[in-house]
């Protein structure tokens, strides 16, 4: 029986990486650094890896790119653009792994997909070194136990990715953004179908439409009618820190509690110059969360320090 | 049925002679705990063609606090558990394997709340797909995934089976559609997986849930997301004289930069089905046709309707039509959507396969799934999501014919090395239960499958619930053979 492409792993540059990462001793792999404390410090006698780089493979005609973890979402989303399309993954300043690892979306996410809707397949290096393959190359696929889902947000806890193939999507023909002063968020959502983003400061509203271009100026009339708004061109200055709220709470946001705000309206995500109090899992959310780091990581090797409950 | 007649006439269950029945009966209710030969017969399959299920009693709770308290008898009595929606499920994921407690979902049916501020709604497992969307269209919303059985199956099964369906093309699957769950775990604890908030804190426990075939826990409570109505809608029906046109138009499209809401082919073959079926005006003298839907606002719906029937054109299309009213695109719709009930005229059994390929792939396996069962002398008809690349090759047969059933299940094992050869995936949609558990090996190594069974095991450590699925033997939770030797009596 002739095995499926899938089953290749015999890849000169994951070998490489796997033998790196080895199997024993704490280890962890450092990217461009842009979230280095997310979820807890690193333990301080733990050996740094580097992932590999490049993208492998890019089908634009699929809408799928296959490329190595280490390197920059900047330099992916560039390759991508000349072919007209980009990922759901946020330009930060740090890499495809560590993007993935962190699980933040981009605030644009209404319009370009969730993170964890644009990761197809994982390569990740196990706790014994092993190269673990998980998801498909294909744009929809339930063969067997979703572990991107798993891997997307897990710190490196889980393992070490080495690879993933991700879901591109074309870029709109016209990207917009305005801003109002007198609008409010809620009847902005409510006014438009599909806005890329919203975002409210406790003031402004700043809205990204993107579309055919006169489909983007039938919802800009839509939107004056319910106020004044500007082109701009682009977001505010983002406060540091980041919140995680649902939608309704994020239209209601209290400064005295988090300092200076900018909400991302339908998504629930707020960026503000307080940081959110710490939060964790409980109870039998917790126990699951226990069992799966051990039976992934049985020595806790993987970013000893480091626990995607405490994000 | 003599307890029942016992019951009626004195008010009083006697004891069925089997101590977890009796706890059943006592913790839930004596009226929704079956343990009669008709129940556990109905709940020993699912919609799919696979038999040697074996369903001990069948419970029909209604509240979270029952599906706990069934969990727990069940350990506390070394018993399996199997979760059940509406069992249409196509790769046996819900056949019981080992006579477990059968615990259906169906009583839970109510859509608990509609939260627009949050852009959810709240509900229960057994909610029937098409009975959420009907009941959010008039506020302006619905549920995005579409499954074809999606007048019977429930959000429950949906959130198991991962379900997609002719719109997940443009809106995603069922898991990017489903924000919180509450779940009961195979310990018995109620957990609250997910949440509404931008990004819950912890490993994305919700996510691995969604598509886990009923192997992690039993969902008694599940937030879905509410998809806004798109204002216009344009429906193309594109002719072909060959099914590798259509392909090549539907790669042709993608390539081309354009997401449609849907995008379905038939062939001529269950095309000239549908059409005898439903009389939606589907043309009998092509050799495939292209459904393709686009929706959004004005201008860009007759943009991209525009470009994909230039592209149709391109590949010679024969034909292009746009549905010039909402009854001739639902006429349209019902045809596609009711294709599998079609088939009943031209043979009695089919069986349905579910693989992906990468889309640009999809004329060159086409031609070789013709080819397959040519060599079999197999009837196939081709019906599929072309859009994402799934097909679903279908196996026309009559089961009364010997052997007809080695041929059909030794065609349905060349499609799938065919599909995976391509680049392509086991399943799309239909998921793997004990369907596909002996190809996994063909896309997994023993590594992968190692992971997905710590996964597994990190839910669920002692393999009660959903046992024998998904994941092969040779690993934990998987050991089929012992769970169908079931020792004699266990069940009485």
């Amino acid at each position: 029986m002739v095995a499926s492409p899938l089953l290749v792993s015999d890849d000169p540059v994951l070998a490489a990486f796997a033998d790196e990462v080895g199997d024993t001793g704490p280890v962890s792999v450092a990217g461009s650094r842009t979230r280095w404390s997310l979820g807890g410090e690193l333990a301080d006698d733990t050996r740094i890896v580097t992932a590999p780089t490049g993208i492998v493979k890019y089908q634009p005609e699929e809408m799928t790119v296959q490329v190595r973890a280490g390197t920059t979402v900047a330099e992916l989303h560039e390759t991508l653009m000349a072919a007209g399309q980009r990922t759901g993954l946020p330009e930060r300043g740090g890499t495809v792994g560590g993007a993935l690892m962190a699980g933040e979306n981009d605030l644009r996410a209404l319009g370009r997909g969730r993170l964890r809707e644009a990761l197809l397949q994982v390569r990740y290096v196990s706790a014994e070194g092993r190269i673990i393959n998980s998801g498909g190359p294909t744009v929809k696929n339930v063969s067997g136990f979703d572990l991107p889902r798993l891997i997307v947000g897990s710190l490196g806890t889980l393992g070490l990715v080495a690879e993933v193939i991700l879901r591109t999507n074309p870029i709109p023909a016209v990207s917009r953004w305005y801003r109002s002063n007198d609008a409010s968020p809620a009847d902005v959502v409510e006014a438009v179908l599909a806005p890329s983003a919203v975002l409210f400061d406790g003031t402004s509203t700043w809205v990204e439409l993107e579309g055919h271009a006169p489909d983007v100026d039938a919802e800009l009339t839509r939107l004056q009618a319910i106020g004044s708004f500007e082109a701009v061109s682009g977001i505010p200055e983002l406060p540091p820190h980041r919140w995680s709220f649902t939608p309704a709470e994020a239209l209601a946001i209290d400064p005295a509690i988090t300092g200076s705000y900018v909400s991302v309206v339908g998504l629930g995500l707020v960026f503000a110059s307080q940081t959110q109090p710490n939060r964790t899992v409980t109870g039998a959310v917790q126990e699951v969360h226990e069992r799966v780091k051990a039976n992934f990581d049985p020595t806790g090797r993987l970013n000893p320090g480091r626990n995607p409950a405490n994000k | 049925m003599l307890n029942e007649l016992k019951k009626r006439l004195t008010g009083k269950t006697d004891s069925s002679g089997d101590a977890f029945v009796d706890a059943l009966r006592e913790a839930i209710s004596p009226e929704r705990v079956k343990f009669d030969g008709a129940h556990r017969a109905l709940h020993g399959h699912d919609a799919s063609v696979f038999d040697g299920g074996n369903s001990g009693p069948v419970v029909y709770p209604e509240t979270t606090a029952e599906v706990q308290a069934v969990v727990r008898l069940a350990n506390d009595h070394g018993r399996n558990v199997v979760p059940r929606g509406a069992g249409t499920g196509l790769a046996g994921g819900a056949i019981p394997l080992g006579a477990p407690v059968v615990v259906a979902v169906t009583r839970m049916n109510k859509i608990l709340e509609v939260d627009v501020d949050n852009m959810i709604a709240w509900v229960e497992p057994g909610v029937v797909n098409l009975d959420l969307s009907n009941t959010l269209r008039p506020h302006g919303f619905h549920f995005a995934p579409d499954p074809s059985s999606q007048q019977a199956c429930t959000i429950g099964g949906n959130v198991a089976n991962n379900s997609g369906g002719p719109h997940c093309l443009a809106y995603g699957v069922t898991n990017a559609h489903v924000v919180a769950l509450e779940v009961v775990l195979p310990s018995g604890e109620v957990a609250m997986l997910g949440g509404l908030d931008a990004e819950p804190q912890g490993l994305d426990l919700r996510g691995v849930f969604v598509g886990s075939e009923g192997t992690l826990g039993i969902t008694t409570r599940i937030a879905v997301r509410l998809t806004k109505n798109r204002p216009e809608v344009r429906t193309l029906l594109l002719s072909f004289d060959s099914v590798t046109d259509a392909a090549n138009t539907v790669s042709g499209v993608i390539a081309g930069g354009i997401v449609p809401a849907a995008m379905e082919v038939m062939d001529q073959r269950i095309t000239e089905a549908v059409e005898n079926y439903v009389g939606a005006g589907y043309p009998l003298d092509a050799a495939a046709v292209l459904l393709a839907e686009v929706d959004g606002l004005d201008a860009g719906v007759d943009i991209d309707a525009d470009r994909i029937a230039q592209i149709g054109r391109d590949n010679n299309a024969t034909a292009v039509r746009l549905a010039e009213t909402d009854h001739e695109r639902a006429l349209l719709w019902k045809g596609r959507k009711t294709a599998f009930g079609a088939i009943a005229q031209i043979a009695p059994d089919y069986y349905l396969h579910d693989t992906v390929v990468p889309r640009s792939a999809l004329a060159g396996v086409l031609e070789e799934v013709y080819a397959i069962a040519k060599r079999h002398d197999v009837l196939v008809m081709n019906v599929f999501h072309a859009g994402d690349g799934n097909l679903h090759p279908l196996l026309i047969f009559d089961a009364r014919e010997e052997g007809v059933l080695d041929r059909v299940h030794a065609a349905g094992g060349e499609i799938i090395t065919a599909s995976l050869d391509a680049g392509g995936v086991l399943s799309g949609e239909h998921g793997i239960g004990v369907e596909k558990q002996k190809y996994m090996d063909r896309m997994f190594s023993g590594d992968d499958l190692d992971h997905q069974n710590r996964l597994r095991q990190g839910f669920d450590p002692f393999c009660r619930t959903n046992p024998g699925k998904v994941i092969p033997s040779g690993h934990s939770c998987a050991d089929i053979q012992s769970l169908r030797n079931v020792p004699d009596k266990v069940w009485g």
